[in-house]
């Protein structure tokens, strides 16, 4: 039996745990508390740990002397439909992995894989020349398809994971009743698997919000860029505006730590799914 | 990214060896309507994969051999091995490779340490386990960029948050110019990474040691196992294999993570902190796609053979029958 815990091991235990906590959690309170620093307090020693008075000029500023709110609308738009797009697909090609035994299955999932394995870099050149002949580059429509793209793969297996989880007997009673294999999809499994889905169409979107070296070499005007180009923008020049840097941080970080926050669970439960059950 | 393969290992796992009871799906014969249904659901996923990832990343390839200059390219003709020569000939790329094996080894150890300890202390449940893990969780919402971003600030020589705590605490005495000299630069793209990547580690460790049964550890109990014992003998055993996948898929995705140091360094000061996949980057900004490409194939070939040795290597060894 697994006796109760000592008194030593679950001090350890509590400080271990605090300490990563704070670890974890600290450069999130930092960049925060540098956000809402007047501009002028940011580079003044000694450092304030609490802004001595709350301002959000940072924020006003990033709205009135740039974009910021054009990115966040394109970021928002672009990751959005893509993610969207990226979870319909993937839904239709998780449910064929994961109900038949075909032939290439084994071919399909291995070339999903490896699309994971091979540096991006690589396909940066071509992909840049293909979408000058599609006339995509610098359009959102370009970069919505491209996300899809690279969001399919990972969304295919983690949805074949749901997939797997759900009888199979229950859309084989809807087809009975006649419905169609499609509509048997949507109507009946689709609402049994909606946490997994949502998990899945979160972690689309989270990571088209987040994407950067794609949309830096594709997006270059204002009208189109997304929030990482915008924020790599603020690297190139050689002094880095810390203030603007780390509202446009916060503004960038905090819907999608939101969002991860409630479906943490479902996310978690995707990946590791099977590791759990054995 | 790489998650999704560190997903599949983990469920590989479960179904390679036994029967997948734990599935509910049979795997069912079908006739050819069926046939056809399933080709219509395939196709728009393959049709995107192939021609936006496939196309592009075979493409690719094939600009290794070719003098392929986007500035120029009026000459791009096959030059065979010359892109992979001069590379070789460059005398960055020694160091390149060196940091390249600093950073993934630098990373990787303390991720897979620290992330055990957390897994092995969140394994029993306690008050607010729940919100506990997910304020851990946090790192994974936040870009690689912006981690970098975060860390860069922190990091800043002048108003930086580190050198001011070191500095209160008495460890330090005058401000650490970090991102200014190679050595404190790469320890500090290091230590980022390192705060970004051990929730991972924790959460699939923790995965793991969940699915190893409490009888198990019963048993070892009743036979006097101490602690530690009980660790390497019952723990470390169960969950080798998973760990051992977990481990090399990790290593495949933080030799191909460019984002943090791009960020933090931008490979700088004076290119000392490049690792293969942000030199890279530096040469596709200059348009030197056919040197790029020869390192990203330099990169899938170094990788493909380190698995190979990496698998024979923890295989987990037959038992004597």
């Amino acid at each position: 039996m697994i006796n109760k815990e000592s008194v030593l091991s679950r001090t350890s235990k509590i400080i271990f745990l605090s300490i990563c906590l704070i670890v974890t959690v600290f450069p999130l309170y930092w960049i925060v508390i540098t956000s809402l620093k007047a501009p002028g307090t940011i580079y003044s020693l000694p450092l304030d740990y609490w802004p001595k008075e709350i301002s959000f000029e940072n924020y006003i500023g990033l709205f009135t002397k740039s974009d910021f709110g054009q990115y966040m609308i394109n970021s928002l738009l672009v990751a959005t439909v893509a993610a969207t797009v990226a979870t319909l697909i993937s839904l239709l090609s998780a449910y064929v992995l994961a109900r038949f035994q075909f032939s290439g299955r084994g071919a399909v999932l291995g070339a999903f894989l490896l699309t994971q394995m091979i540096p991006g870099f690589i396909a940066l050149g071509p992909l840049y020349m293909m979408m000058t002949n599609f006339d995509l580059v610098d359009s959102k429509t370009g970069l919505i398809l491209i996300y899809i793209a690279v969001c399919i793969p990972f969304c295919t297996i983690m949805l074949r994971g749901f997939f797997e989880n759900v009888p199979d007997a229950l859309e084989e009673a809807a087809m009975i009743d006649g419905c169609s294999r499609l509509s048997a999809l949507f109507r009946v499994l689709v609402p049994v698997m909606m946490p997994g889905i949502a998990a899945s169409f979160i972690f689309n979107f989270v990571n088209c919000w987040n994407e950067l070296f794609l949309s830096v070499t594709l997006m270059n005007s204002d009208e189109n860029k997304t929030i990482p180009t915008a924020l790599a923008g603020f690297i190139s020049s050689f002094n880095i505006d810390w203030g603007s840097m780390s509202a446009a941080a916060v503004l960038t970080v905090v819907p999608t730590l939101v969002i991860f926050a409630f479906a943490s669970k479902f996310i978690v439960q995707g990946l590791t799914a099977g590791a759990v059950k054995g | 990214m790489a998650l999704n393969a560190e997903q599949e290992v983990v469920r590989g796992r479960s179904s390679a060896g036994a029967p997948p009871q734990t599935s509910y799906t049979r795997k069912k014969r079908f006739n050819s309507k069926t046939a056809l249904t399933m080709l219509a659901f395939m196709a728009p996923a393959a049709i995107f994969v192939g021609i936006f990832t496939y196309y592009p990343m075979i493409s690719g390839s094939q600009m290794a051999f070719r003098n392929w200059n986007l500035n120029d390219l009026s000459d791009t003709s096959w030059v065979g091995w010359g892109n992979f020569r001069t590379l070789f000939e460059n005398p960055e790329f020694g160091t390149i490779v060196r940091n390249t094996i600093v950073w993934v080894v630098g990373s990787l150890v303390p991720q897979v340490v620290i992330g055990f300890a957390l897994a092995l202390f969140l394994k029993r449940k306690f008050k607010f386990r729940g919100a506990y893990q997910a304020f851990i969780f946090f790192p994974w919402a936040v870009s690689g960029f912006l981690i970098g971003m975060l860390f860069r600030w922190m990091f800043n020589a002048e108003f930086g948050v580190v050198n001011d705590l070191l500095m209160k605490v008495g460890i330090i005495h005058s401000p650490v110019p970090w991102l200014a000299e190679p050595g404190f630069a790469m320890t500090a793209i290091i230590i980022a990474n390192i705060w970004y990547g051990v929730t991972f580690f924790a959460i699939m460790i923790l995965a793991a040691l969940q699915s190893v049964s409490d009888e198990m550890y019963e048993a070892a109990a009743i036979d006097g196992a101490g602690k530690i014992r009980t660790f390497f003998s019952i723990t470390l055993p169960a969950i080798s294999v998973t760990l051992g996948l977990t481990i090399l898929l990790r290593i495949i995705w933080i030799f191909n993570f460019p984002d943090i140091i791009w960020a933090m360094t931008g490979g700088g000061p004076a290119d000392q902190t490049h690792i293969i996949t942000t030199y890279m980057i530096k040469i596709t900004q200059k348009g030197d796609y056919g040197q790029a490409s020869a390192l990203g194939l330099i990169v899938v070939f170094t990788l493909m053979l380190f698995a190979a040795f990496y698998l024979m290597a923890v295989r987990p060894r037959k038992e004597n029958r």
